[in-house]
Order: C-alpha cells, then structure tokens, then sequence
C-alpha cells in the first residue's frame, strides 16, 4: 500500500494501467511491480514448475517470480519482468502461465504431486510404451512447462543497433560507479557511464545515507549536473552491460521505447557494441534470500526490495512487517520502515549473540519453520534462542548475506574466488583485461569502501590511458563493516525454495548428490537450478553452498558454474535488429533491374544479386512458355542478357601473364594481345575452384571473369596467392565487378544488333577475340564469347551508361525479332552446350570428373596441381560428367539419382546423380547433366533417373555433355 | 535401481530416500583391457558398447573433468541423418536407428523427440540440391521428404514467407529427426556403462600415452599411471593435445561454436528448423526454451566462448526467417570446442601405434552421432577392424583424396 | 573482438576473412612428396595457446596478416603483413 509522501514517484502523475483485465492506479516513475504493490496486489504470477502462487520478490532485473505479458497493439511481450517495467499512461499487462487465471490455476496440483515430480524424475519415467513419448507425454510436458506466450506474429516494431567508443565505460552508477565516473572525466577520458536503471544513483538512491555531509541523493544528483555538463561523458540510463567480449568490446541492451506507449517509429531498444579501452565494473550486489520451509510466498521479499519499494516508490510491503536475516543490513531496512509508520512485528536475527536493541521486538537464533497463506502471507512459524513462535504478518523482508555482481568478470571463463569473510564470490583483477572492478561488485560492500574504490579504480584506468588524474579528496560517506553470519538452509517442514524461478528447492539439490550428480555442473544440469530467466542470480550461491554440504566439500572447492552472456536476457529482437525482411543481406541491383522489371520479369536471387527469371510476353501462361521462347530466340534470331554479375578483375603489371599462369590451370601467357582464353581454377586442394574467361587486353592487363558465386572468394584467393607466395612479383589487380555493366548478345543476328550501337561496325571479329570499342562516344569492350553456343559477344560498358546501352540493345533487337532473355532460357541454352555452373563446380568435383584434367598444363606449377594428383581425385570409382537424354517423361528438376536399369534402388547401387535439367525446344527433348560413375565410358548406355522427392523415374541415354554443335559451328560462325 | 514410472512414485511416497547413485565413483585401477580417454558422449557410449556388444568389461573411462562436460553438454540437441555422401549416409542412419531405441535399452529417458527436422530452401538451384540430399536419404533407408509453400505454410506457418531476404522456395523435412536431452545422454550411457562394470573415473587427466615399441602400453594420468593394452582417444575438443602425447599432428583445428538458448515460452515452435542462407537453426525444447545456434565463430579457439559478430549475425537470421522472434529473449549463450577436420567429416581409425585408437574430429555434428560412434569405435577397438559403416572414416583420407566433403567447401578446415 | 591491421589500424572483427593456420604459407615445391602437401592442407599442430594464423582485412585494404595470438584467451601479440615476411617473398612458382 501507499505511503502519503515518501519516495521519488511523481505523485502530481497518476498513470493508470490494467493488470489481468483490470485497471489500477500508479504514478509517473513506478515500475509496474511498484505499482502494483501500491495497490495491494500481491499476488502477481505463478511459478514454473508447481504453478505455486508467486509475488514480487526484488527491485530489480533478477525478479524470479514477478514475470508477466506487457500487452501492445496486438502484439505481446512474455517473461517482462515487472520489477523492471516502468508504468505509462495505459499499460495493458497480464499474468502468465496460469490457467484459467491467476488466482485459481488448475496446473496448481502439480505443487500436490511433488514428491513425484523432484529433481530430475522425468528422466525415470515416460518411457513406455515408446509411442507415447511424442504422442502423448512429451505434449503435456511442452504444455505445462514454458512460461510466457510468444505469439505466433512477425515482429512490426523497430529495433536498432549501434556502435560506441570510449576511453572508459563505468558499468553502474553506484557510489563506486559515479565516483569512477567523476574522477575520469574530469582528467579529461571520454567516460560512458551505463546504468541498467532508469536512474542514476544505485543504492544511493533508497539508502538514506549521505555522502559529502548532505543526504546521499543531493550528491547524486550534484554528480550527475557534473556529469552531464562535460562534453565528454555519454550518461546512458536503461542500459544494461550484458557481456565483455574481447579487446574491450562490450555489448549493452538500452531500453530505449519500452517506458512509453508504442509508437511507430520509437525503437523498443538499441543493442549497443561499445568498445573501451578501460573499463570499470561498478553493478553491485545482490542480496540474497534464505532458504527457508515455503519461502516463495506472496509477501516474502528481500530486504533491499523492500527498502527500495518503501523509499523510492513509496510503498509498504505490508501493514505488518516482519525482517528475517544474517546480517545488519535488516536492521537499517526495519528503523525505515518504522520511521514512515509502517508496523514491523519483528526482527528475526538467524544469529545467536547479536544486539537485540532496537524499537522493535529482536528474537535471536531464529529458525522459520513454516509460513502461511495461499495466496498471500499470513503468518510465520518457529523457533528462536527463547523457544516457539508463530507470527501473524503479511509481509516477511529476508537477508542472506549479498552476493557481488561479478558476472561481467567472468566472462571470458576466469572463476572468481571465495572470500570466507563476507561468504561471497568476488572478482580477481585481471580476469578481463582492462576490466577493474570497485565497490560491492568488488566485495566492498561500505559507501565509503565503494567511493574509494570508484576512485581508485579511475585513477589506475587513466593511467593506462596514459592520462593524468586530478586531485580530488573522497566525499565522506558511511563506513560501517559488513559482518555476515551465513546459512544456506533452514530446516523446516516442507520444501525450502533456493530457485523461485525453477522451482528448485533444498530437497532437490540434495537429492542430485545422493544420486552422484556432484559436480555443480552436474546438479545445475539435473535440477536446472540457475536456469530459469533469472540466470540463478538469486540461487546460484545458496544452491552450490547446499549442494557442498551435502557432498561434504567447501564451497570454495565446489566452485562456480560457468558464468556466461549475457549477463541480462536480451531480445532476438535487439540482437538481430535491421535484419528483418530485406535487411538480413545487401541487395545488389543490375544496371537493367528497371527495365526487366518494366518489361514484367520477375526478379530472382543469385547470391546478393537479383536477375530476371524470364521476360514474359502476352499469352504466355507459364514460366516454360516464355523460356522456351527466349531460348529458340536466341538460337534462331538475337538475345540480350545482362551478365554484369559475373567477377571481374583488373589485372596489371610486368608480371600478370605470370601470375596467371600460377592461378590457372592453363597458361595465359601465351595468350595473344586481344584475345580471350577460358580458364580453370583449382583450390589448393586440387579441387576446381571456378572457371571464367580471361582477356589479355595489352601487354601487362588483363581482365580476369569469374562466375558470379565466386567473384569474392576469387578476389580473396588472387590477393592470398599474390601475397604469400609470390608478394615480389610486379602485379596488382582490383575487383572492376561494379564498375562494368556487361551485356551478353547472341544469335545469328548478334553481330548486326551490335553494330547497330557501335560507333564504328565490327567487321571480323573472331571467336575469342576482344577490343576496345566506343558506344555513343563511350569507352567500352567487346568481347567474342558465348555461354549459349551461338555466335556470341560480351559487351562491356562503364556502369553508368549500363541501364541506357541495355535499353538501346533491346529495342535494336527487338527491331529483329530478338529481345532479352532471363536466367531461365540462359541455363536452357548452357545446358544444351554442355557448359557448367557452380550446378555442377559444386565443390566436390576435379578437373577429372569434368573430363577438363587435360586443361592442367604439365609443362608448369599451378595452385592446386600437386593435390589434384592424388589417388582419390582420379579414377573411374569417380563420378564423371555426362549429358543424359530422356527416353520418356520429364524431370521436375535436377537431385535425381542414377541407377543402371535393373539393378536394386539403394544407396550401395546409386551410379550418380543429376546436377541440371531443362527442356530443349530446339532439341525438343528433356536433357539433363549429370555426374555418372564411371561415365565417360558409358556413352550410349540406357540409365535410369529415380527422384523419390518428386516422384519421377524415369529413363535417359547416357551421352555426350554437349548436346548441340558438339563441333561448334554456329560458336565460330 | 531401475527407473519407472512405479518406482519414481514409490520413492516419492517414501521420500526420495531410496534413489541411489547413477554411477559409481571408484578410484581408478593400476590395469584395465582397455581405457578410454575422454567421459563426453562418444567416449561413454564407446565404453558401453564395449561392454554390451564385444564382453569387454574391465573398461575404465577417464574424464578429466566431469562426465558429459563437453559438447555432448552443450551443444542444439538435433539428432538426424540427413547427410547424403556416402560414408556419412549409412553411418547416420545407424546412429538414428539406434537412438530409436535408447530409451529402452539405457532405461533412461534420454527424450529422444522424433517431431521432424525441416530444411528450407531458397532458391531453384538450393531445391535441387535439398532433392539430390533427400534422394541419398531414401536410397539408404531413410525418410526424406519435399515440402512446397502450403504444406510449409501449414507446419510451420510462422515464418516470414514474404518479406524475407531470401524467399522461402520449400523444404525438405526427416520427420524421423529430432531432438533429445543431451545431458541424459551422456548420463543414460554412464549409467549403463557403470552398471556392466565400466569403471568412470572423474578429475582424471591423461597426462601421457605410454608406447612402446610402437604399441601402446597404458597412460600416465594426474591420479597415477593405469596400464591397458588398448587406449581410445575420444576427446573432441582436445584431440589435437592428446594425439600430440603419442606424437601425433592430426588433420584438425579447434574452433568455437556458440549456442543460444531463450528464456522459457509456451509451445511455439514444434520442429526442428534450419535456415539454409542463414546457418541458422532453432527447436524448442520441452522445458520451453528456444534452442539455436549458427556457424562457428570461424577462427580456431580453445576459449569456450564467442564474440559478437557472429551472435548478433545468428540473430538477424532469426529475426529474418522469423520475426515473431523479436520478443523472445536469449538467456544464455554457450560455446562449444569444435574438432574441425578438412573434409567436415569424422575419423575412426587405428593409429601408427598399436592398441591406440582415435575416434575424433566430429566437426559441429557430434551429437547425433553419439551412438554409433560408441558403437564403430567399440568395434574397431575390440575386433581391430573397423566397423562397416565407418570404414570411410580413415585418418589417412585427407592425404589420399578419398574426401567426404558434405559442404564442397574445401580442405579449410573452418569452412564446413 | 579487434584485430589491428598494419595499414588501416584497430578494427573490428567483422573486417576480417579468417583462413587458418600459418602453415598455409609453407607452400611445398611442385614435385614434393604428397606427404608435405598433407602437412600444408590438413594438418595442424592446433596450439591451445599461441598460434600464428592467416586473416585477411576483406572489408578493409585487402591485406592478409600474420596474427600471433593465443587461443586460449583470444589475446592478439602481433599482427604483420603476409607480404611484408621475407618468406612471403619465397614465390613457389618457377
């Protein structure tokens, strides 16, 4: 309930929300587990496994229990944590993985079946009769576990990424956080300062202690005017550092729209990658709960949260408090409550021999037995240093101790180390590099100890950074000791929770040692303790501090499970933010994109690229229909097709000729002054890496084609073997892909569309022959080749006058009865020549299995040649490319398998397979490229073709690849 | 103690008392038959299956941490066999025919979850590739199956269909794949190995191999020296320091593979799923989490964790396949050593020094292979020959040619 | 995690292509035995610590480097020019 006049809310903005349908009342400034506490609602979820009536038990991201779905615009978010989410004006949430509702859950039984239901039973059971397990048991499980729902919706709301970078980034905005801040930015770093809260100020903002002689949050704020006046301070609130990665690389979630009412272009959050050449580690500590008979219930809260509540938020946690604890903190936390009226019943110390004075009853030596309440506390029960008690409250605030944040740290797999003293795990200086860590965080739990800390932690930042600190005395702040008397389990009636959000309890990690899951990886796995959204940063200690006692070890031997990124969950959404829809990969447009898409042809994918499937003309009905048309166009009149994917590279110097000798297979520097060779490239693994034509355009200048898939890893090959091998040599090339728009024209009529554009006509111009030419004034080349086996020419034009030539080209061919043809007609025309793609170069294939190992020139090195040798790349137990025929039917693509007729379907029978397929209208027959074992030798041969993914089994005749103008008449003419 | 359903409610009513240790913790013995290095996955189930198929009894398992602490640990949980050349064909299908019946056999509930494993194409050239691999699968016994857009649309309808960058052209689905536990298949075998006898021994590092006159004689480990005649080296992950204690440079790089598991949802993805542009895949497990990961990090690494770029580039394939992700929020991140060999294929294989045996490189695909590498390197290791469906998995292939390259990528040993 | 290149200085790792081991460059003579080519493609010493390998700055100058680094802790010692090593100077082609 509310407090009149306490806390930072602004309480002249009352904001109103709805919470499971009905609507309640908060104000600006609330989170909307605060708000909800304002208003007297407890109980808030339900938890995992037992569906055990759950309220809110932290101030914090680490909430276990006080998980619900923020409703937006249709959409929703599960698993927000409450303690997190800031209220706005409107605020639609639900309560989660319960059903029919909240108060009356009927999965609730589950928490009757417990004793069947402890750690690890699932793997006991469930195993018969087999069928069931999908059928049956493995349905009702995936139904009672989960949490939140995620709707089966896309996404509509934006998310945005970022880069930062920094001298040093403060991580928390503590004592020790703002005085690290304070002291480096002065001295002149570029300081980001990152708070996961949407204030600044940490512990210093609930704690009333001062510092500086005033009250601590006049310093806070004094500091932060400071902070915010330098130029050279990024001050970023709602920004959670979720994991140190390497050389000072840290990821950071800011939650930059999740406190306002959605908007159109707001972003939900930033994921940002900041870069530090220092950091200080600054989080804090957790407090921890005790482990005592029904724990979990609605009311049970940590101290520290229910401090929070009382003096940021106003809130009492109830009407009468009782304060359970280890240690002094709750003490503080009771004098608090007692001072803004709230009742506190008593304080239970665990601890035997400690001061009783306070204005309060003190009992000592205080074992809780058991609580009560269904659906809320209602009263404790048990034993102190004076005998039994039972206590009527409805609020129990516990303290076991706090556990520093090391997290961060620990990242990059260094363990923290046990400090008895204070019974935690702490940060050992070094564990990430450039990464220090101060205040709790680093086990110094005083303000004074986390000013000094904060300070000294700056200092030695700087001078790393090679800057000089300015003097500057420490304000004065409280120093009072930290003493702890830690206890890890409190025996009682019934289950103890360690892992609220798993429920995992005492029980459970016991009985994962008495069945020999010792190790703390073991018991983490078996009792999924520490895996529940809350990462086990309320469990992690007390579970392995059990889990060692019952195996008999120190805790410090136990050890750690591994700590991991990110240090807070963090959205898909965030992480993969821009690549939804198109945004997943560059799109690469041709030149001609326009005027394909003007004349109807649908764009398709190759690669990053996005080419013409086909041109369709009036009354075609089908994607064949136009192909068909393109291809006999092409071989009985004139295409055009843009080719501009294809790689190419400039390659220049004394040495090119030589260097090319070394990358191909074939030699190049023979190769004529204005004449073009096709070439093939291996990898050093004697494998065929690619095949293209290269042009000798002068003495010293190449141009080097590539086929489109391969354009980079060939740019990268060139430049690894120019630079490893032969870095002396006078040879430099560059990538020249998007510097050309290149246009294939074929046909019988290719020569007269050409020079219906060229300024000067082409009269002889042989096969494999290259020039340099002007169009309208234009430099460009003209290349002799063909990838369709008709008379053929590549045109070549600088980009910017690439859409304007294509057009130019087709309105002359069409003038012809030619036009453009798209990639479909294009793999119909290749096809029928037998010519290869990366259908067929697929990785696997040897200069063997195409039949070209002729093309590996004896007479010198190349890259690959000594592997392409070995046994396995040779030899008739190798597939080897053929032409294949059909006999009857069709293909509905390639992926068949060869089988020889008669012969049993199984893999240990299987001849082959088929890598291309296509209807030839000018053979007016189905072909097909295939690799066959052994192939070369079966020419003539009847094999057949089994596709049991589209049904087809069909008969072919093995032959030739190239099925037309094997001579290549028409290619020369 | 056998675990049933009966029993599980017998010890509930009697509180939990009775269960007893899964395995038993001994001290380790000065002579064995034979010794496996390494307590992951392959090497429990290597040492099981030495017991239940050849009678070989006095085994001892050496683990230099805790059993089950590698990648069969962590790593997607996918058990399929849907790989195409052969070599890999006949020995995935021997693997999945034997987790069909693990359950059953370890009397552990491993949940092993057949509910379909989907590969989506993109692109016409992506199709006729899927079909080439769906064809292998059927041919070896398999089930494969092609999926257009509504059938698609109908299983899993929650993908972008239209906005994508890559538009989806299909799949090709193994509705026998799946998922399983992988912690209860590390345990499951230990505790069926331990039960026939096979001595487990934890914080037990092998410290040296000792041969001689080019055979093996026993090792040297930080709890004394254990003699045997037949050493296995099972240690993904390490094999490259193991192999080097008998001299050994093997074809492998180690590299990382991160994995990313969300907080816990309600059913919403009931398959397995990968995205064939995107080297992203994703099921849910049963607890609730979504389970995916991606490629490897693609530099060699012994770290067992990652860095950004290629956590935030899995997750714009998520968030490109299937945007609903967006809200769903990664709980934690893990990573993985890979063996990475140059083919992306295994090794099972004897070694130039008798008794020694290495079962390695298992790339990023070893947990569906746990089975029937336990079962193929328990062969090779009892019988000295080896099994019949691993017979390609020689040491010697890379120098020879004999290349089981599923990828086409190359002898670079990250690529696959 | 950064690489810095000797041209265009410290950069993030998404610049860069990464190949393998050093042992790449050890390129054998055309007609040596099979068994030194298996030495440069396939096999690995693998180091769990300082390994020197091959990264190419893709998105940058077109540089492939020599990192020494360790694979442990993914700390990075040095970064030099492929074409800057005298051994890079070594053309294997005759």
């Amino acid at each position: 309930m509310r407090l009149p006049g306490k806390g930072l809310i602004d309480r002249t903005k009352p904001l109103s929300f709805r919470f499971d349908g009905r609507q309640y009342h908060g104000y600006q400034g609330d989170t909307l587990a605060s708000a909800l506490l304002g208003a007297g609602q407890r109980l808030v979820g339900r938890s995992f496994k037992y569906h055990r009536p759950r309220g809110v038990l932290t101030a914090g991201p680490e909430e276990p229990n006080a998980l619900v779905e923020v409703l937006d615009g249709g959409s929703q978010t599960p698993n927000t944590r409450a303690t997190v989410q800031e209220l706005y004006d409107g605020l639609q949430a639900q309560s989660q993985n319960r059903w029919p509702s909240l108060r009356f859950d009927l999965l609730s039984v589950n928490d009757l079946a417990a004793p069947f239901l402890g750690a690890g039973f699932y793997y006991k059971t469930f195993m018969w009769p087999r069928a069931f397990w999908e059928a049956l048991y493995e349905p009702l499980i995936r139904r009672a576990a989960g949490l939140g729902t995620l709707k089966r919706q896309h996404e509509t709301a934006p998310y945005e990424k970022a880069f930062a970078f920094c001298d040093l980034l403060v991580i928390g905005s503590g004592p020790a956080g703002l005085m690290a801040a304070l002291t480096a930015a002065r001295a002149g770093a570029d300081v980001i300062l990152a708070e996961q809260d949407s204030l600044m100020g940490g512990r210093l903002l609930v704690s009333g202690e001062s510092v500086a002689d005033r009250p601590g949050l006049d310093w806070v704020r004094a500091s932060l005017d400071e902070l915010s006046d330098l130029p050279n301070v990024r001050l970023m609130t709602r920004t959670t550092v979720i994991g140190a990665y390497d050389q000072g690389t840290y990821g950071a979630l800011e939650r930059v729209g999740l406190h306002l009412p959605a908007a159109d272009h707001l972003p939900r959050e930033c994921f940002w990658r900041i870069v530090a050449r220092q950091a200080i580690l600054a989080a804090g500590a957790l407090e921890r709960p005790l482990a005592f008979s029904n724990n979990d219930r609605p009311g049970i809260q940590l101290a520290s949260a229910g401090q929070t509540y009382l003096n940021r938020f106003g809130v009492a946690p109830g009407a009468r408090v009782a304060l359970y604890a280890n240690n002094d903190g709750a003490r503080t936390v009771a004098r608090q409550l007692m001072a803004a009226g709230v009742g506190v019943a008593a304080i239970l110390d665990t601890r035997e021999g400690v001061s009783a004075l306070e204005d309060c009853p003190v009992w000592t030596g205080v074992q809780i037995a058991d609580t009560r309440g269904r659906l809320g506390l209602s009263s404790i029960s048990g034993r102190h240093s004076g005998g039994e008690f039972e206590l009527e409250v409805d609020a129990l605030l516990m303290s076991g101790g706090w556990n520093p944040l090391v997290n961060l740290a620990c990242h990059q797999n260094a363990r923290p180390v046990w400090r008895p003293d204070i019974a935690a795990f702490v940060p050992e200086p070094g564990m990430v590099p450039g990464l220090t860590a101060a205040g709790a965080a680093n086990g110094t739990f005083s303000t004074h100890g986390a000013l000094a800390e904060g300070q000294g932690a700056a200092q030695s930042a700087l001078q790393a950074l090679g800057l000089r600190p300015k003097s500057a005395p420490l304000p004065r702040a409280e120093d009072a000791p930290y003493v702890v008397t830690p206890i890890w389990s409190i025996e009682g009636k019934s289950r103890a929770w360690l892992d609220f959000a798993n429920d995992v309890t005492v029980k459970d990690v016991r009985l994962a040692a008495q069945e020999g899951y010792a190790s703390v990886e073991h018991m983490k796995r078996y009792t999924t303790q520490g895996m529940a959204p809350d990462q086990g940063k309320n469990s992690n200690i007390a579970a392995l501090a059990v889990l060692a006692d019952a195996t008999g070890r120190g805790i410090a031997e136990t050890g750690t499970t591994t700590y991991r990124p990110p240090f807070a969950p963090v959205s898909i959404g965030a992480l993969g933010a821009g690549a939804q829809g198109a945004g997943f990969a560059p799109q690469r447009f041709l030149t001609s994109d326009q005027a394909s898409r003007d004349r109807g042809a649908p764009m398709v994918e190759a690669g990053l690229w996005y080419r013409p499937s086909y041109f369709p003309k009036p009354g075609e009905k089908t994607w064949r229909d136009a192909c068909d048309r393109e291809a006999l166009m092409v071989r009985h009149r004139v295409g055009v097709a843009d080719v501009s994917t294809l790689g190419k590279i400039d390659i220049q110097g004394k040495d090119a000729a030589r260097f090319l000798d070394l990358v191909y297979t074939n030699t190049f520097s023979t190769l004529a002054q204005g004449r073009v060779r096709y070439g093939l490239m291996l990898r050093e693994d004697g494998f065929v890496m690619d095949d293209g034509t290269t042009a000798r355009l002068g003495e010293t200048h190449y141009l080097m084609t590539t086929t489109t898939a391969a354009a980079g890893p060939v740019m990268r090959h060139l430049d690894f073997v120019h630079q490893a091998y032969c870095a002396d040599w006078q040879v430099r090339f560059i990538s020249v892909t998007e510097s050309w728009a290149q246009f294939a024209v074929a046909g019988p009529m290719a020569r007269m569309v050409l020079n219906a554009v060229l300024d000067q006509a082409i009269q002889d111009f042989p096969f494999m022959a290259c020039a340099p030419v002007t169009v309208g004034g234009i430099g460009a080349r003209l290349f002799r080749i063909s990838f369709s086996g008709e008379e053929g020419y590549e045109i070549a034009i600088p980009t910017a006058y690439g859409e304007a030539l294509f057009r130019d080209l087709l309105s002359k061919a069409e003038t012809l009865g030619g036009g453009p043809y798209g990639m479909e007609a294009l793999n119909v025309l290749r096809i029928e020549k037998g010519f290869i793609t990366h259908a067929e170069i697929h990785g696997r294939v040897t200069a063997f299995d195409i039949g070209l190992e002729k093309m590996i020139s004896a007479r010198k090195d190349c890259i690959g040649k000594a592997a392409s040798q070995r046994p396995g790349l040779n030899g008739p137990e190798r597939e080897q490319l053929v032409g294949l025929r059909l006999l009857s039917g069709s293909l509905a693509g390639a992926g068949g398998h060869l089988f020889t007729p008669g012969e049993h379907v199984h893999r240990e029978t299987d001849q082959g397979y088929v890598t291309s397929t296509c209807f030839s209208p000018t053979l007016n027959a189905h072909l097909a490229l295939a690799f066959l074992k052994n192939g070369r030798a079966r020419h003539g041969q009847t094999i057949r073709i089994v596709d049991h993914m589209r049904k087809t089994d069909v008969l072919a005749e093995v032959c030739d690849p190239v099925f037309l103008d094997p001579q290549g008449v028409k290619l020369r003419g | 103690m056998r675990y049933s359903g009966w029993n599980v409610i017998t010890q509930g009513l009697l509180g939990n008392k009775g269960w007893t240790r899964a395995w038993r913790d001994p001290a380790p013995k000065a002579e064995y038959d034979a010794v496996i290095i390494g307590g992951g996955g392959h090497g429990l189930a290597t040492a099981y299956y030495l017991a239940r198929n050849h009678g070989i009894t006095n085994v001892a398992v050496l683990e230099k941490g805790y059993l089950g602490g590698g990648n069969v640990g962590r790593n997607t949980t996918i058990v399929r066999a849907n790989y195409f050349l052969p070599g890999n064909s006949e020995f995935y299908s021997h693997s999945l025919r034997l987790w069909e019946r693990l359950e059953s056999e370890l009397n552990f509930n491993i949940m092993h979850s057949q509910r379909g494993h989907i590969i989506l194409f993109h692109s016409d050239g992506q199709r006729d590739a899927a079909a080439r691999r769906g064809n292998a699968i059927v041919n070896q016994g398999d089930d494969a199956e092609l999926l257009s857009i509504p059938q698609l649309k109908d299983m899993v309808p929650y993908l972008d269909y239209d906005q994508t960058r890559f538009p989806i052209y299909g799949g090709l689905i193994q509705r026998r794949a799946g998922t399983a536990r992988h912690d209860a298949v590390a345990w499951g075998y230990a505790r069926a190995a331990d039960q026939r006898g096979v001595d487990l021994i934890q914080n037990c590092e092998v410290t040296g191999i000792d041969i001689e006159a080019g055979r093996v004689m026993g090792v040297q480990t930080t709890r004394g020296p254990i003699r045997a005649r037949k050493v296995g080296m099972v240690v993904a992950g390490r094999s490259s320091q193991v192999a080097a204690m008998a001299g050994m440079r093997l074809p492998i790089e180690s590299h990382v593979l991160q994995a990313f598991v969300t907080e816990g949802l309600k059913p919403v993805i009931d398959h397995v799923i990968s995205y064939g542009m995107g080297h992203f895949y994703i099921s849910q497990s049963d607890k609730g989490g979504l389970v995916f990961g991606g490629d490897i990090d693609m530099y060699s690494s012994y770290a067992a964790r990652g860095n950004l770029p290629m956590v935030e580039h899995v997750m714009e394939a998520g968030m490109t396949l299937m945007p609903m992700l967006a809200r769903a929020r990664v709980l934690r991140s893990w990573g993985g050593i890979m063996d990475m060999t140059p083919d992306g294929s295994p090794i099972i294989d004897k070694t130039h020094v008798e008794g020694l045996f290495i079962d390695a490189g298992w790339n990023y695909g070893g947990f569906k292979a746990v089975p029937a590498s336990g079962w193929c390197m328990a062969h090779l290791m009892a019988t000295g020959e080896p099994h019949e469906v691993a017979r390609r998995f020689r040491l010697d292939r890379f120098r020879t040619g004999h290349l089981l390259d599923e990828e086409g990528t190359g002898s670079q040993h990250n690529l696959h | 995690m950064r690489l810095t290149c000797p041209l265009c200085g410290d950069r993030d790792r998404r610049e860069f292509y990464y190949m393998g081991s050093e042992d790449y460059l050890n390129r054998p003579a055309a007609d040596a035995p099979i068994a030194a080519w298996d030495d440069m493609l396939h096999l690995r010493t693998n180091p769990a610590g300082l390994t020197r390998d091959l990264w190419y700055h893709e998105t940058g100058c077109g540089s492939w480097l020599v990192v020494t680094r360790n694979t442990v802790t993914h700390a990075v010692l040095s970064t030099e020019r492929v074409a800057d090593r005298a051994s890079g100077r070594k053309g294997a082609a005759k």
